[in-house]
């Protein structure tokens, strides 16, 4: 009798009570007003494109563009077309965004750590670095590393020289480069080829390790691989796969090796000392997060502070640092587009040259949008895999 | 689930935005982009010419000029430059002051016989012609050269030019730099959004010389970079050298060299399809250089009220209805002449012996002293 059920669970109410009918209903309706939404706001750009006699399309991306871009790690001049110009400007954006990311990590990390640091005077310093850092614009601070630190080191006449030889000037450090020559390609396929080699005789090697015991020296092992890889491909090549050549006053500027320039250090270190700041607070509130009483278990098993914090606290601070981390480096990304204002080539700021030359503003930003779109989601999928895994390796 | 939900209807949008967008460009866009890529040199789209119906049309759709808009806001909104000492900046008193500047004031003068009935918008080069697409200013007053690209693609109109200009560029003394062989290597500091970064790149590579361009969004940025040293060289019209070489810190020590890029026509933009806004700044314009050629001027203007001249009588709106056809004022001209002065005295107000630029005329000359300033008649 206790059984007996009662019939209103069973029966289903009516589709325009039921919740789940409705929340389908809800979201099919919000999609419809975006669309309409976005078609309205097109239509009314288009209109007004037409009022001054313009069609929108993308055949522009085939013509010449005809400017120049300074700093561009593929090669680029002012005959190729407005669509490579914006090519160099992603390329541009995704090196500051994945250096960024990963210094970003670094320092976010290890000032957080700092912050509930026993010392006084770390904690004091991570202190002051979160607190100024988070306080005041990010353009600010773009700024002031341009203009008030890149701008001011000496003229390239008086560059400072450093072993190397590089030389920092305001114009950048210069520092010796390899200049492919005939069997660069044959070889760069063997140095690839060597990362995926070191890593398999990596895991061979850690596997034993642990099924047998006995210490079989996995990461030697790995660098002798990469090497004796690296060594073959130069054989295997047709010919030497590279000179490398060193930076030389002369003239103007310096010649061969190569150059970072200010104008991406400045927006690197702006970017990462900025989205550092907030790493260090997500890292700190991890932290704090994980059990008392797993810091006090490691200190009674008698693990030392580093100890405690590699193997016991950090993964399982991992789990709550990972969603908030993803958007700090969606924000830095996002960020990068600040770029424009102390003149490196970034995707908003060739873009925003485009545009201007050639008057087509929709379609320039509808490129520039699809572009941080499909990068931010990128970055996403990867976190979300990788909070995925960490979840898993959980026990 | 909802998450996803959501993130499908911003990839949809977004994909409609891009789907839609390529659907336009190819009805019409396609054949005569393909002539511009063969001939190589066109660096803009060559988009369909319109058609003058296209421009009625759009009238009609909108219903009325710009002119009546204005008038009807009872001020004008003019867009300028903040950046160039002479043309458009900020003076002590913090009011909008140069010779572009002046020319928002004649046109106001014109339509409104109040010359301070304009309010102004900086723009920086890479701004200024999403503010007129957009319609945020009426018109450009700003340094801006005319070109076929921007006429067309970009969707604007020009036709008279206040300023004839050239490209020049700019290095220090000590360099020893004379010719622009001499800048084989160098880094050169150029503005974003400008004919000039455009000419530059020709230039080099006309001449097969390698160089590094550092491209800055505003005048400050790149003028200072050049300062301290991160550029050999800075490029920009010879006007804006020479009036941003007034605040360098020692003016001295940076010559401009004796070679010219390019020609630079500079002068007044409006939204292109509006032919009779596009009119009455142009015949502004020209109302100041007649004046000049009539040796009319503020000072003197009231006394050629009883000229017995038909054309000075018919320029100051005495006679015929020359102003109403346009849409203003028959002493439009008159009002242009009292308020802000000729073109000669505009000039020299702003860029002539007694400013710090001392610029000579030179092609800013009237067609009789052996410059390019010509008014089509008064009739
Ligand atoms: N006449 C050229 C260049 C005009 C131009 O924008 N010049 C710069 C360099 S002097 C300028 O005025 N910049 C001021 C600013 O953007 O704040 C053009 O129309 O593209």
């Amino acid at each position: 009798m206790a059984n007996t059920p009662l019939p209103v669970e069973h029966a289903r109410p009516p589709f325009w009570r039921d919740e789940r009918v409705l929340a389908v209903i809800a979201q099919i309706i919000f999609l419809i007003v975006v669309i309409v939404t976005a078609v309205y706001l097109f239509n009314n750009a288009r209109e007004g494109l037409a009022q001054a006699g313009l069609t929108p399309g993308y055949d522009f991306l085939r013509l010449r563009a005809g400017f120049d871009i300074g700093d561009s790690i593929i090669s680029y001049t002012s005959d190729d077309t407005y669509g490579r110009a914006f090519l160099v400007g992603i390329v541009n954006t995704v090196r500051v965004a994945i250096i960024g990311i990963i210094l970003a990590t670094i320092l976010g990390t290890i000032m957080g750590i700092l912050r509930l640091s026993p010392n006084l005077l770390l904690r004091g310093i991570a202190t002051v670095y979160v607190e100024t850092i988070r306080n005041t614009p990010l353009l600010v601070q773009l700024f002031f590393w341009y203009t008030a630190v890149m701008l001011k080191f000496p003229r390239v006449r008086q560059a400072i020289a450093l072993p190397g030889p590089t030389y920092l000037s305001n114009r950048g450090l210069a520092i010796p480069w390899i200049e492919p020559l005939d069997g660069f390609r044959i070889w760069f396929g063997f140095f690839i080829a060597a990362f995926v080699i070191a890593y398999i005789v990596y895991r061979v090697q850690w596997t034993r390790e642990d099924r047998t015991g006995q210490t079989s020296y996995p990461l030697t092992s790995a660098l002798i691989a990469w090497i004796i890889v690296v060594i073959a491909g130069w054989f295997f090549a047709p010919g030497q796969p590279f000179t490398i050549t060193r930076p030389e006053l002369a003239g103007l500027n310096f010649e061969g090796g190569t150059v970072l320039a200010p104008e991406f250090a400045a927006l690197l270190i702006g970017l990462v000392v900025y989205t550092g700041a907030f790493i260090a607070e997500i890292v700190r509130a991890g932290i704090q997060a994980v059990d008392k009483g797993q810091r006090e278990a490691a200190t009674a098993l008698g693990l030392s502070t580093v100890q405690s914090l590699r193997f016991i606290i950090l993964p399982q601070a991992m789990r709550i640092i990972i969603p908030p981390m993803t958007s700090q480096y969606l924000n830095l990304t996002k960020n990068s587009s600040l770029a424009f204002f102390i003149g490196f080539p970034d995707l908003f700021a060739v873009s925003t040259t485009i545009q201007n030359q050639t008057g087509k503003a929709l379609e320039v930003i509808s490129i520039v949008m699809a572009c941080y779109l499909t990068t931010s989601l990128l970055t996403s999928l990867f976190m979300n895999w990788y909070n995925q895994k960490v979840r898993l390796v959980e026990r | 689930m909802n998450r996803r939900l959501l993130l499908l209807v911003t990839l949809l949008a977004a994909l409609a935005l891009v789907l839609a967008a390529c659907g336009g460009g190819g009805e019409e866009g396609s054949a005569p982009t393909e002539t511009a890529a063969e001939t190589g040199g066109a660096a803009e789209t060559a988009a369909p010419t319109p058609v003058p119906e296209q421009k009625e049309e759009a009238q009609q759709q909108t219903g009325q000029s710009l002119l009546e808009t204005v008038k009807a806001r009872g001020k004008l909104i003019c867009g300028v430059n903040q950046a160039l000492p002479g043309f458009g900046y900020l003076d002590q008193s913090g009011n909008f002051a140069g010779f572009d500047v002046d020319f928002c004031k004649a046109v106001a003068a014109a339509i409104f016989d109040d010359p301070n009935a304009v309010e102004y918008r900086p723009l920086t080069a890479q701004e200024r012609f999403t503010a007129l697409q957009t319609g945020e200013v009426d018109v450009l007053f700003r340094n801006t050269t005319w070109t076929l690209g921007r006429d067309t693609s970009v969707g604007l109109d020009f036709g008279v030019v206040t300023f004839y200009d050239g490209q020049g560029i700019m290095v220090r003394k000590a360099d020893n730099i004379t010719s622009m062989e001499d800048l084989n290597g160098a880094a050169i500091c150029v503005q974003t959004g400008t004919t000039t970064e455009l000419n530059l790149a020709d230039q080099m590579r006309a001449r097969g010389l390698d160089y590094e361009p550092v491209v800055f969004e505003d005048a400050d940025s790149t003028f200072n970079a050049y300062e301290e040293g991160r550029c050999d060289a800075v490029t920009t019209d010879k006007s804006g050298l020479v009036s941003r070489r007034t605040v360098l810190q020692n003016p001295d020590d940076h010559v401009i060299l004796d070679v010219t890029l390019s020609k630079e026509p500079l002068g007044p933009a409006v939204l292109q399809g509006d032919p009779i806004w596009h009119d009455v700044v142009m015949w502004v314009v020209f109302a100041t250089i007649q004046g000049e050629e009539f040796g009319i001027t503020s000072q003197n203007i009231d006394d050629f009220m009883n000229s017995e001249d038909p054309n000075i009588r018919r320029f100051l709106g005495l006679e015929g209805d020359l102003g109403t056809s346009l849409g203003l004022t028959n002493d439009f001209a008159y009002r242009v002449v009292k308020h802000v002065g000729n073109y000669g005295e505009i000039y020299d107000r702003n860029l002539g012996p007694d400013t710090p630029f001392n610029l000579p005329r030179g092609l800013n000359d009237l067609w009789t002293n052996g410059g390019l300033l010509y008014s089509p008649p008064f009739r």
